[in-house]
């Protein structure tokens, strides 16, 4: 199968090896005082202070050119950088995106003054970015956004509605998939993405509840919210060549095998400390290590053709569909193993991680495309679409 | 990617086509074959320079070990490339690899068709002779051989981390090559086979289940890459993730390839068989996948470091 074979084994250069010591520090740093239900929140966990601590110590803005105040490093060193915050449970969600996606979706398509205007910031970790993708019309079928941006004298007029968006009560700006030709029938064509002032009057964002009670996305609404001309970014029109290379960088990282890894690590030290070691206890865990070790060396691939400058959108959907499902067995795998053995004690802050993964772990395979939308881009790479 | 891979890929293209491996399994005379694969000088792949080997790195010979699963080939190429490198002084003709305690029946891979087989018993290597039963199971090349006590033709001591380890490896390898195989087989069929007006393929519930054999295959490859990144003496974890990897995909790989073939890939005449009979086979060879998840998960279990740095450095 050719259209695989760039998938292969590849390992972290040892020039991006040597910062892992200092991340970890600083993540560890963040992650003490938080028990392990905290941490497993990790990139849902908003704390805007380590962010910006995170900037002032270089760490965002990684694969951005030093002239954007970022630091000239490539998605190798992203990537132990966002092992060793996931790895830990850090919170991360306030500059994650504009750090994962925004800022190369900046870097890529939009000008000059735009990549001086964001780019530094974002590196600083004083401005935040959320996708304004779905549409309560237009989930899976994303062609399909209605949300439209009108041409005025002075730049754009944005009237409709985003949601689920991550991020939008706490962020700064959200770049749109928005339409500005044509309707919704035109699909692909007449959509462009433009960056929002969520400042901007007109905009009004109702944050919504998940089912663990915490308040990470929301919906934004927008009533003839007027935006400069230069909040176009890219071309007029090629929103969706744009959105797909943004979806690269989305589904690649190592966010897609590790959402469950602080449960994976409580339940082995509780493992440890009831000093358990029977024959189905140890495939259980055995399991689990061999498909770590691989999906992480299968990401670490994907990262390579990232360095390599190709946009893995076939590999990333690859990568993160059996990542997510991975992410996904291990609550119910460790939910039925803790309950087999009534007679050791689980505490209540293991349990409460148990229960928070395994409540939340259906998004892990809707959020950044569903299951079933990956599977169908990995299909049409076979051939058969 | 080896520059040797095209040569061999090649040569087993030639030299090992559907009909030849059906022949062989059939009992037929493998002379030919082997003697083809000799002269290549691929068998002396990992023959250290100075014995006059090509001295390759065992990361490089991976690629090669996939493509004997990918071909089918009905001969223990990858094990005597093993052998060959362990032994001073290795005989010529086919070596088969085998780990076996006394008294206990061993199915050993391709041991109908191997000269000698290089065992490791009580924690020595011995090279025997091949000799045992038939398993009965239809077109298996392997064999059925049992030891009651240590064999004579000790040739020295089991390599650290033990023969078993290396041969998990190289059947990760082969399962893996024939992985690849199945699932371009398994798209190629199902975009030429037409119900309801349309190629099978274009169903979304099969397109669903062949993306899971992509990333069942991928996986299968990384998982063999992994277990083939250091010697002949991979360390456990190593071992592990490769073939508990790759034989719980094993199972499913098969299965799809099967389920999208409909009734033609149950029929002898279909290739379909040749390599899905190989999957089977080689998940259960050299250990499936829940005797290296009980040895991995209690390596972890005995280890205080988080999930992630521990496949990180242990790997
Ligand atoms: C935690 C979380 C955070 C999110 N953050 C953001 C964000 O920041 N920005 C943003 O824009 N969006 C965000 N989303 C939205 C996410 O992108 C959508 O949930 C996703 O695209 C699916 O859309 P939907 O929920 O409307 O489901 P639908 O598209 O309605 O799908 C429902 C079901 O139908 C299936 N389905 C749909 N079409 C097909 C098809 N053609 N073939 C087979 N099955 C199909 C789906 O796979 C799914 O199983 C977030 C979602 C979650 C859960």
């Amino acid at each position: 199968m050719p259209v695989f074979d760039t998938l292969s084994l590849a390992s972290l250069p040892q020039a991006d090896e040597a910062i892992r010591p200092a991340i970890r520090a600083i993540a560890a740093e963040a992650a003490a005082a938080a028990g392990a239900d905290r941490r497993a929140r990790s990139w849902q966990g908003y704390d805007p202070a380590f962010s910006r601590r995170l900037g002032e110590a270089g760490f965002l803005g990684l694969t951005l050119p030093e002239r954007y105040g970022g630091h000239g490093r490539g998605p190798f060193a992203r990537f132990v950088v966002v092992e060793e915050l996931l790895g830990i449970g850090a919170p991360v969600a306030a500059h994650w995106i504009a750090d994962r996606q925004s800022a190369p979706l900046i870097l890529n398509f939009g000008n000059e003054a735009q990549r001086e205007f964001y780019l530094p910031r974002i590196a600083r970790g004083e401005i935040f970015f959320c996708i304004g993708m779905s549409e309560p019309g237009s989930g899976s079928d994303l062609a399909s956004v209605r949300t439209r941006a009108e041409r005025t004298e002075s730049g754009w007029r944005v009237n409709g509605q985003k949601i689920w968006t991550s991020g939008a009560p706490h962020c700064d700006y959200m770049i749109a998939l928005l339409r500005t030709s044509g309707s919704a029938e035109d699909r692909h064509a007449g959509l462009s993405q433009l960056i929002i002032d969520l400042k901007a009057p007109g905009v009004t964002i109702r944050p919504i509840r998940d089912l663990a009670g915490d308040e990470h996305f929301a919906e934004v609404f927008f009533e003839d919210v007027d935006l400069p001309a230069d909040a176009l970014i890219g071309n007029e029109g090629e929103g969706w060549k744009q959105v797909t290379a943004e979806l690269a960088f989305e589904r690649s990282g190592p966010e897609r095998i590790y959402s469950s890894v602080v449960l994976l690590d409580a339940w082995v030290r509780h493992l440890q400390a009831v000093g358990r070691d029977d024959p189905a206890t140890l495939a259980l865990v055995g399991d689990f290590t061999a498909r770590l070790g691989v999906l992480r060396a299968m990401s670490i691939a994907c990262t390579a053709r990232l360095a390599a400058g190709e946009s893995p959108v076939t590999e990333a959907s690859l990568v993160k569909d059996l990542g997510t499902a991975f992410e996904q067995q291990l609550p119910v795998a460790i939910g039925d193993d803790l309950a087999a053995h009534p007679d050791q004690a689980v505490d209540a802050e293991l349990y409460r991680t148990l229960l928070y993964v395994t409540h939340v772990a259906p998004s892990f395979s809707l959020r950044g495309g569903t299951r079933e939308i990956l599977r169908g881009i990995i299909a049409r790479g076979m051939g058969l679409r | 990617m080896s520059e040797f891979l095209e040569p061999f890929e090649r040569m087993l293209e030639s030299l090992s086509p559907p009909a030849t491996v059906r022949s062989i399994e059939a009992g037929g005379d493998a002379d030919a074959l082997w003697n083809g694969i000799a002269e290549s000088g691929f068998l002396d792949a990992l023959v250290p320079e100075e014995r006059g080997g090509a001295g390759l790195p065992l990361a490089e010979v991976c690629a090669l070990w996939q493509a004997l699963g990918r071909h089918a080939v009905p001969l223990p190429v990858g094990e005597t490339m093993i052998a060959r490198a362990l032994l001073a002084d290795a005989p010529d003709g086919p070596i088969a690899l085998a780990s076996a305690g006394p008294g206990a029946a061993t199915v050993v891979p391709f041991g109908r068709v191997a000269r000698h087989v290089l065992l490791e018993f009580g924690g020595r290597l011995c090279l025997v002779e091949a000799s045992g039963e038939e398993t009965g199971v239809a077109g298996s090349l392997a064999a059925r051989m049992i030891w009651d006590a240590a064999p004579a033709e000790v040739v020295g001591a089991a390599p650290a981390g033990g023969l078993r380890a290396i041969a998990a490896v190289l059947r990760a390898a082969l399962i893996a090559g024939a992985a690849d195989r199945l699932t371009a087989m398994t798209a190629a069929y199902a975009n030429e086979r037409v119900q309801f007006g349309k190629p099978i393929g274009k169903q979304q519930a099969l397109q669903q289940q062949m993306a899971l054999m992509a990333e069942d295959m991928v996986a299968c490859r990384i998982a063999a890459q992994l277990g083939c990144a250091g010697d002949l003496q991979p360390g456990l974890v190593a071992a592990a993730t490769a073939k508990s990897i790759a034989s719980t995909a094993a199972a499913r790989l098969a299965a799809t390839a099967h389920a999208v073939h409909g009734a033609i890939g149950i029929s002898e005449e279909y290739d379909l068989q040749l390599y899905t009979r190989r999957l089977h086979e080689w998940r259960l060879a050299d250990g499936s996948e829940t005797y290296w998840n009980r040895l991995l998960g209690a390596a972890r279990l005995g280890d205080a470091r988080g999930s992630v740095d521990y496949v990180r450095e242990a790997l």
